[in-house]
């Protein structure tokens, strides 16, 4: 049976991790190569390196970050942040990177989606969306959650499925950071919506809150941060227990 | 295209020198050939053709030396593909390859799943039976011998998630991105190689 994939995210800016493992012995906790070997031991599924740094010149950094990993990581990972165009795609994946995941660039060029999964596969193209409750649906933003679109997420969801996407990455703005718990009903919501897996971000605090949103939330992947990187719970730990309420997860 | 750079990464790692190339005589220089391959089956097929690669590997394959297929590198193999109208593969095994039924499970059938071990592989030695591979997939393959399906994997329904005749033997998964288990049966195909040379 196909299990519920655990993945860590871990947030990149020049080159380095802002945002990953702490408390931990790393040699060097700032390398990204370092922390991915730290999750890929936990038993995580997949892991996302989210590419923060602000400047577009920097994209030969984040080559660099995938193309080590790639070297020493035998898990499939994701590199999100910063993507606009087939050529991003293309030295992304060539670097070794086995998904790329695309946000804005993807509201204000749709036919991205449709070029870079018929060129490069629908499994390797994953939608990010930002959603944020407005009144009783979901607004998607864009531009790191600084600018609404005023497209309703449920139809955006449909729309990058028939486009050629192969996952959605679906962050509750609302719940990110919070971690009282993921958007169930967003969640619950696009995934019954599109025929596509969805990998639910945001909100994450404990082990239970994997469990809804998996069940409740019919999640096929769980995305999270703090709640791995500040060592509240191991990836390992985390699954033990949705095993033991009956998940199937791969321990 | 990442995976070719990850299936070279995964020998490189474990002391195996592996190279990518589609020049014919190294090819067939070679003590095994791995074929890889995520993305569309029309596109590979048309590929192998611009490059002339298909001659390179039918001869290497009847020459008896190891050859590895993963994921639409196993595909290619089997006679057609319906991923986006009929296309022809290779031919080389009996079989064809199908979408998964769209009402079921959802698709692309992405991450982590168990193997059921239909029959003894050496290319499998070591591994048990329910271990976990990395999957991602929208087509599956119907192979026409039963006999030389490995493995079955279950996503809705049950399909073949890797075969082995003669020297070949071909996997739906990832063993580049199985961690260490993957890593254990891209192993014991390259020591299968070097007792070939040996």
């Amino acid at each position: 049976m196909l299990a519920k994939r655990i993945i860590p995210c871990l947030d990149i800016k020049d080159g380095r991790v802002v945002k990953g493992v702490n408390f931990v012995k790393l040699r060097d906790a700032g390398d990204p190569v370092e922390n991915a070997q730290f999750y890929e031991k936990e038993g995580a599924d997949e892991l996302t390196f989210l590419d923060i740094t602000a400047s577009s010149e920097n994209r030969e950094i984040i080559l660099k970050v995938v193309k080590r990993c790639a070297e020493k990581v035998f898990m499939p990972f994701t590199v999100g942040g910063g993507i606009r165009s087939l050529e991003d795609i293309r030295s992304l994946l060539k670097a070794g990177a086995d998904k790329v995941s695309i946000n804005t660039a993807a509201v204000k060029n749709p036919s991205l989606i449709k070029k870079a999964s018929q060129k490069f596969g629908n499994q390797c193209i994953v939608v990010a969306i930002d959603a944020r409750k407005k009144e009783s649906s979901w607004e998607v933003y864009i531009y790191g959650g600084r600018t609404p679109t005023g497209i309703d997420a449920l139809k955006w969801a449909k729309k990058v499925e028939e486009l050629g996407a192969g996952e959605i990455l679906l962050t509750s703005m609302d719940k990110d950071g919070t971690e009282d718990g993921y958007d169930i009903k967003l969640t619950k919501s696009i995934s019954e919506e599109v025929n596509i897996p969805i990998i639910a971000s945001g909100g994450a605090g404990n082990p239970e809150h994997l469990y809804q949103v998996f069940t409740l939330g019919k999640a096929d992947a769980a995305l999270a941060a703090s709640i791995f990187h500040y060592r509240k719970y191991s990836v390992k730990e985390a699954k033990e227990y949705l095993r033991k309420r009956g998940i199937n997860v791969r321990v | 295209m990442g995976n070719l750079r990850s299936v070279e990464n995964a020998f490189k790692s474990m002391g195996y020198e592996a190279i990518i190339t589609r020049d014919s005589a190294r090819i067939l220089n070679s003590s095994g050939l791995v074929l890889p391959g995520v993305g569309a089956f029309r596109d590979c097929m048309k590929n192998l053709n611009t490059y002339g690669l298909k001659e390179p590997l039918y001869k290497f394959i009847e020459s008896k030396k190891p050859f590895l297929g993963i994921c639409l590198g196993f595909q290619v193999l089997f006679e057609e593909s319906e991923e986006f109208g009929l296309c022809k593969g290779l031919g080389i095994l009996k079989g064809r390859v199908v979408r998964f039924p769209e009402d079921k499970l959802k698709i692309p059938h992405i991450g982590w799943n168990t193997i059921k071990i239909k029959k003894e592989c050496p290319f499998l030695e070591g591994i048990k039976d329910s271990s976990y591979f990395y999957f991602v997939h929208s087509y599956y393959v119907i192979s026409e011998k039963k006999e030389i399906i490995a493995t079955t994997t279950d996503y809705g329904i049950e399909f073949a998630s890797s075969i082995w005749k003669d020297n070949i033997f071909a996997c739906q998964f990832h063993p580049e991105k199985s961690q260490r288990l993957g890593l254990k049966i891209l192993k014991k195909f390259a020591e299968t190689c070097e007792k070939n040379v040996g």
